[in-house]
């Protein structure tokens, strides 16, 4: 059990990023923590605090029926945030279970509107409002349908701006399922070509989705007790938290708050991976319940029970988080593609949902690129290789960063926008 | 004082209308008679003998508080948050701040109040301080100077005080415009705003000018807030808008 000493942490926080030429940098060794924490703020990339950055919505199916408690969720919302003369266009494409607007999105957009580009920042395919909007079956997770939403969204978007504004070319980028969306849709463009995509970079994508959410969804057993005591867990969280609270100088808990509670709790590498798992598992929580009322597929919430406005899912709430990833992928995600395609085996499936399934076309896409790291938790030991073997030069491997936790790092911020530069 | 007193009695009586109302169903309707089995259902899943997260937070009114959440959600879509945009895109940062400012200055009397009613010395001393400092020297509050000079800021209400006491939650309530809130914390608004709005009225301001403060308060009070109602990509947000409110006083109450 590693414990990382809280005045270690705080020196790393404070202390400035020393740059030397070719070394990397990233101060944060344990792959857990970089998840968890990112970037600290001294080695964080310098990127313009305001950027025209606007929230718009779209109606992507003007037939949709809403469920009645999602009724604010019609539009598909995004965001835009547009050069004032002709230039080169990006869409970013968010990680599972989040928004256009999550923080690595806002960053990502930030980046690349200060390298000269027009970003449009879209949800992942699993996000609650991505679902009820702009997915056609209402179930996510297949990548090549997903890829068929993601790519209707970008053409209404752009059908939106083409008379508006002028763009050189069309990039795309995405990070985490992101950066596997990313990968099928610039396949998918090279028969639709409506964009015929310039450079695509895939940041920290899995291989194969299944490893993926199993590694996730495992991640929930480093709960003291497992998850029947996550209440206790919670609890304990909570009181840690307010121990510092009561201490701290302010009355807001803010991102700088969060931060300094996070250096005096001092969690270890156990209750770092629960809290990966847990974040992990409301996303799925929220997803598995958005498609089950958009299909009525009867996986939480009886097939002949229609939830109202006032409705209470608070029992479906508990019940859809004690769900795993890989139960939805078994007991809803593969019989729902079996009813299209009887002949569909379980492990055709989970070979079909991966990079590896387009290997041959990606070996051969020079305008797709790859950044990752070495110690990213989200794959299975040598599945990390996959990459090189694939894309050659054109992956750059990190030596350490979590997951995404260097997204933020100057170093990574400067390749991402070099890759589409160059 | 006659003004405060009128304002508690409307505030109460608004409270009890509110509750009054709240017989709305959370029932969902079902077709046929006998419940199809979903894949996984609360009786395979869940163990009575478990507890879980929400399962210590009282909410017998949730179909009169999930009206009154849409409720706050259309009134902040069409017509407090364009206020609150155009107010920041005409006001200059730096009056925008000094606005705030002046704002957090006079909480500083609900804090002081609150803080003697807890038997808090420092925190009395402080806030006095903090008041005192910042009306004079940071010309009625619009510069933090007391923050400058490392008087620490403290938040203090009635619900908290209430909740010092040993008064429990009570059922949690979404009262209209303000939000999330609980029996306890909704009676709290009200005596705060009572003893608030008695020494606002020794400044012997008009009602027009009384009304455009607090309008002013709202405003101020409602940019500042990152929130945005059904934007948090969760299905279950009403739910844990009541957990996270619920932990976040409890944390309230022990600072």
């Amino acid at each position: 059990m590693l414990r990382i000493s809280a005045f270690l942490l705080a020196v790393i926080w404070l202390s400035p990023g020393w740059a030397s030429a070719d070394a990397y940098d990233y101060p944060i060794d344990n792959k857990f923590l970089a998840t968890v924490v990112g970037t600290p703020p001294s080695y964080r990339a310098e990127l313009p605090k305001k950027i025209p950055l606007r929230h718009r919505s779209i109606t992507i199916f003007g037939d949709r029926k809403v469920p009645e408690p999602f009724f604010f969720d019609a539009k598909l919302r995004y965001s835009q945030a547009l050069q004032k003369g002709s230039a080169p266009l990006v869409f970013l494409i968010a990680g599972t279970g989040a928004a256009y607007n999550g923080a690595k999105n806002v960053d990502m957009a930030r980046a690349f509107y200060q390298a000269g580009f027009h970003v449009i920042s879209i949800s992942s395919p699993t996000y609650m409002n991505f679902i009820v909007a702009a997915s056609r079956s209402g179930v996510p997770g297949h990548t090549v349908e997903d890829a068929e939403d993601i790519y209707r969204v970008m053409e209404r978007i752009w059908g939106k701006l083409e008379d508006r504004i002028e763009v050189t070319d069309f990039y795309v980028t995405g990070y985490s399922l992101g950066g596997l969306n990313a990968a099928f849709v610039t396949w998918l463009d090279e028969t639709k070509q409506v964009f015929n995509f310039r450079k695509a970079l895939l940041i920290n994508p899995p291989v194969r989705l299944y490893s993926s959410i199993s590694l996730l969804d495992r991640m929930l057993d480093n709960i003291p007790g497992g998850i029947d005591n996550f209440p206790q867990f919670y609890d304990r969280l909570v009181k840690q938290l307010t121990r510092v609270y009561k201490n701290a100088d302010t009355v807001d808990i803010g991102e700088d708050f969060l931060y300094k509670a996070f250096e005096a709790v001092n969690p270890d590498t156990e209750e770092l991976a629960a809290l990966i798992g847990v974040s992990f598992r409301i996303s799925s929580a929220n997803m598995t319940y958005t498609t089950d009322l958009m299909t009525d597929f009867g996986y939480i919430k009886p097939k002949n029970i229609t939830m109202t406005k006032n409705s209470s899912p608070s029992v479906y709430n508990k019940v859809a988080h004690r769900l795993s990833f890989t139960d939805y992928y078994h007991v809803y995600f593969y019989p729902f593609q079996k009813a299209k395609n009887p002949s569909l085996t379980r492990s055709q499936l989970i070979n079909d949902m991966s990079l590896s399934s387009i290997e041959d076309y990606l070996r051969g896409a020079e305008k797709i690129e790859v950044m990752h790291n070495l110690d990213d938790i989200i794959l299975e030991p040598g599945e990390i290789d996959f990459f090189p073997r694939v894309f050659g030069d054109r992956a750059k491997i990190y030596p350490r960063g979590g997951h995404l936790g260097n997204m933020d790092f100057r170093d990574n911020v400067t390749h991402m926008v070099n890759v589409f530069s160059k | 004082m006659k003004t405060a007193y009128i304002q508690l009695q409307r505030y109460i009586l608004l409270l009890v209308a509110v509750l009054a109302l709240g017989a709305c169903s959370t029932a969902p309707e079902q077709q046929g008679d006998a419940i199809i089995e979903p894949s996984f259902s609360a009786d395979t899943v869940l163990d009575n003998d478990l507890t879980y997260l929400s399962d210590g937070i009282s909410d017998p009114w949730e179909g009169f508080n999930r009206s009154m959440y849409r409720f706050n959600y259309r009134f902040d879509k069409y017509l407090f948050l364009p206020v609150v945009n155009g107010y920041k895109t005409i006001t200059p940062d730096f009056l925008e701040k000094g606005i705030h400012n002046f704002f957090l200055n006079l909480g500083d009397i609900n804090t002081f109040f609150n803080s003697i009613l807890q038997l808090n010395g420092t925190k009395t001393v402080q806030t006095t301080g903090r008041f005192l400092v910042n009306t004079t020297a940071g010309l009625l509050g619009f510069i933090d100077v007391a923050t400058m000079v490392d008087i620490p800021k403290h938040n203090e209400d009635f619900g908290q005080t209430l909740g010092y006491w040993g008064v429990n939650n009570g059922p949690y309530l979404v009262l209209p415009l303000l939000g999330p809130s609980n029996v306890r914390d909704g009676v709290g608004r009200g005596v705060d705003w009572a003893a608030y709005t008695a020494v606002i009225d020794e400044l012997e301001m008009k009602d027009g000018e009384e009304w455009a403060l607090t309008i002013m308060q709202a405003i101020d009070s409602r940019a500042n807030v990152g929130f945005r109602y059904y934007e948090t990509g969760t299905p279950f947000e009403y739910d844990w808008v009541k957990l996270l409110y619920t932990t976040k006083r409890k944390m309230d109450i022990e600072k």
